[in-house]
């Protein structure tokens, strides 16, 4: 699973692309987050909030219960501020 | 037709361009945002603008489609740049053309709106304090719910 990160959650993860193998029950997007929470002080710093975290499978926008596998490209940003 | 670019682009000619050849246009609205020198009461220095390509475009191309399911345009326009833009810099342009005011006036209001709250770019403001991310602002929320159904399903 690819993953990316934008903007501020870029910035306290410290990554901006990663390929990552989650564990068999991370099945959705809410469970991808949790586990991601865990992989460091960065992480859990990035998704202390999820009420500031947007999630997009695809490119597409997800909500915590959409399903995610091996060959999803998951991005992590927070809300837009474009225009 | 929608650009993602980091260039700056010259309004008078991107609207000579849009309409040029059509007779049908009646009505030509422009919307063009430019970076302030002012955050609330703190200076602003610069702001870099960061994108997600791919979606971004995506998501440009499917607002700009929903303004021409919901009012008859001629053309329609939008150029975003990403990048470091100084005050005073252009940051976007939104232009819609149509036989008559009425429709390109709304279709360019619904684009800026729905862009401001669905395309995924991120400001990033350099103050006096260092560089600081721009929060999304609960009023561009609510500029964008004027124009509900959010899906076009959901009016059924």
């Amino acid at each position: 699973m690819k993953l990316l990160y934008f903007a501020w959650l870029r910035a306290k993860t410290g990554v901006a692309v990663e390929e990552v193998t989650p564990p068999g029950e991370v099945a959705t997007v809410g469970d991808l987050l949790a586990w991601l929470k865990g992989r460091g002080p960065g992480y859990a710093e990035a998704l202390a909030d999820l009420q500031v975290v947007r999630v997009a499978v695809n490119q597409e926008y997800a909500d915590p219960d959409q399903p995610v596998g091996p060959d999803d490209e998951v991005a992590l940003f927070p809300p837009v501020t474009g225009g | 037709m929608i650009r993602v670019q980091r260039e700056d682009f010259d309004p008078g000619q991107e609207l000579a361009a849009l309409t040029a050849g059509n007779r049908k246009v009646g009505g030509l609205a422009v919307f063009v945002g430019l970076v302030r020198d002012l955050a609330g009461d703190e200076t602003v220095g610069a702001m870099t603008l960061e994108h997600y390509p791919g979606m971004t475009e995506k998501m440009l191309e499917r607002i700009e489609a929903e303004a021409r399911a919901r009012w008859p345009l001629e053309a329609s326009l939008v150029i975003h740049r990403t990048g470091r833009l100084e005050p005073g810099e252009r940051i976007v342009l939104v232009a819609c053309a149509s036989a008559h005011r009425q429709a390109a006036f709304e279709a360019c209001g619904f684009l800026i709106d729905w862009l401001k709250t669905k395309a995924p770019f991120w400001k990033l403001e350099e103050g006096p304090a260092g560089a600081k991310w721009v929060e999304a602002r609960e009023s561009d929320d609510a500029a964008a719910a004027r124009w509900a159904p959010e899906e076009p399903d959901a009016a059924e």
